[in-house]
């Protein structure tokens, strides 16, 4: 296991033409949404049920029978990739959301974003101390989301096992902001 | 038309899930009973059989698309796509689809709101379902099944977790059949 982890995501891309079809569908749509951005887009790959399924297969198999009991989503975009994984490895699925979406009583966590702050919500309830927790979301860019989802769960007693991502633009360092959690993606945009 | 007159009467799968439904008064605002169901996304029995009731329904019925409204119709739509092997295509609220979309307007209470589909995404002659966790007066579903239909896709049905009491008796909407799990919950001092 430890030799696996030490291979480069290109080791990974070469070799598995799974990831290759993955990252295949991946649509890269430039100066979204402002002038410099290249958006990475992943409304093409889910309408490939063959890669969408890929994708999903990938993480399930990853995370199946290690005992994970959460899977917290990243809205919008982590509710789409959250769920099919809850299913498949029987886990509840826990939706973290912009302020004032989620009825009834939340906690907050405020992150960082280039210009002003944001935040990120989760129901109180949802997620018991000691449970085994991930964090699914599309894309990891600078980390901020992430770190704000991390910060959630652990404040209620969960444990994070890992953060999930389909897509890591490493550039940006965001796996540093992470609190020497592990991050796993399936695809590096450069 | 309700599931319970439609094929799965004295289904328990249908208790269970309804049972799984939190109700919140007064949100978002005085005098809406909200129907909560992220406390359904938290019971993994009851949301697999959610999934699994609209997966035996439309696994036959040669679907290519399953289109889901933003947000609520993420955690739902893409485990049925999965299953069926349609592809998923996001219905999303103004601006957070990348590239060239098509937008439809629809009435809310006060005001107008607008939901967005990629060009592209469907293709003419395609067979479609819309998925969301609840109808209440039809408004965004009914802007849905015109996005579809403005790309030329057959929309077979809209499938929805809850239906409002506006509804009930509707067999269906814009003409197109609507599909309903459960009821609104009442407040029963749970």
């Amino acid at each position: 296991m430890l030799v696996r982890e030490q291979l480069t995501m290109s080791d990974y891309r070469d070799k598995d033409p799974l990831i290759h079809g993955i990252q295949s569908k991946i649509r890269v749509v430039p100066n979204f949404p402002k002038p410099g951005i290249m958006f990475q887009d992943i409304t093409t790959l889910l309408l490939d049920p063959k890669a969408f399924k890929d994708t999903i297969d990938l993480f399930v198999e990853r995370y199946k029978g290690k005992n994970i009991s959460v899977v917290a989503g990243i809205e919008a975009r982590g509710f789409i990739f959250g769920p099919p994984i809850a299913l498949e490895i029987g886990a509840k699925f826990v939706p973290l959301r912009k302020p004032k979406k989620l009825p009834g009583k939340v906690i907050s966590e405020e992150y960082v974003l280039e210009y002003g702050k944001d935040c990120l919500e989760m129901h109180v309830g949802a997620v018991e101390p000691g449970e085994r927790a991930l964090v699914v979301d599309d894309l990891i860019a600078t980390g901020g989301t992430l770190c704000a989802a991390m910060q959630l769960l652990e404040r209620v007693g969960a444990e994070v096992v890992e953060c999930a991502c389909v897509i890591e633009l490493p550039d940006l360092k965001g796996r540093e902001r992470l609190n020497g959690k592990p991050l796993y993606v399936l695809v590096e945009s450069h | 038309m309700f599931a319970a007159e439609n094929g799965l009467k004295g289904d328990p799968r249908l208790q269970a899930i309804s049972n799984a439904i939190r109700v919140v008064p007064h949100f978002p605002k005085q005098g809406i009973m909200f129907q909560d169901i992220t406390t359904l996304l938290l019971d993994h029995k009851a949301f697999k059989h959610t999934v699994d009731i609209f997966v035996e329904r439309y696994k036959d019925m040669d679907i290519s698309v399953v289109a889901g409204v933003e947000a609520r119709g993420f955690m739902f739509g893409p485990s049925i796509a999965l299953a069926i092997g349609a592809k998923f295509v996001p219905l999303r609220k103004p601006k957070k689809l990348p590239g060239e979309v098509i937008a439809e307007a629809y009435e809310l209470e006060y005001g107008r709101d607008c939901l967005e589909m990629h060009v592209g995404a469907v293709e003419a002659g395609e067979r479609a379902i819309v998925i969301d966790d609840l109808v209440a007066t039809g408004g965004t579903l009914s802007a849905a099944i015109r996005l579809l239909e403005r790309v030329g896709a057959q929309v077979v049905e809209c499938g929805c977790v809850i239906g409002l009491r506006e509804v009930k008796g509707q067999l269906r909407l814009n003409g197109k059949p609507l599909y309903i799990l459960v009821e609104p919950r009442e407040i029963d001092g749970c």
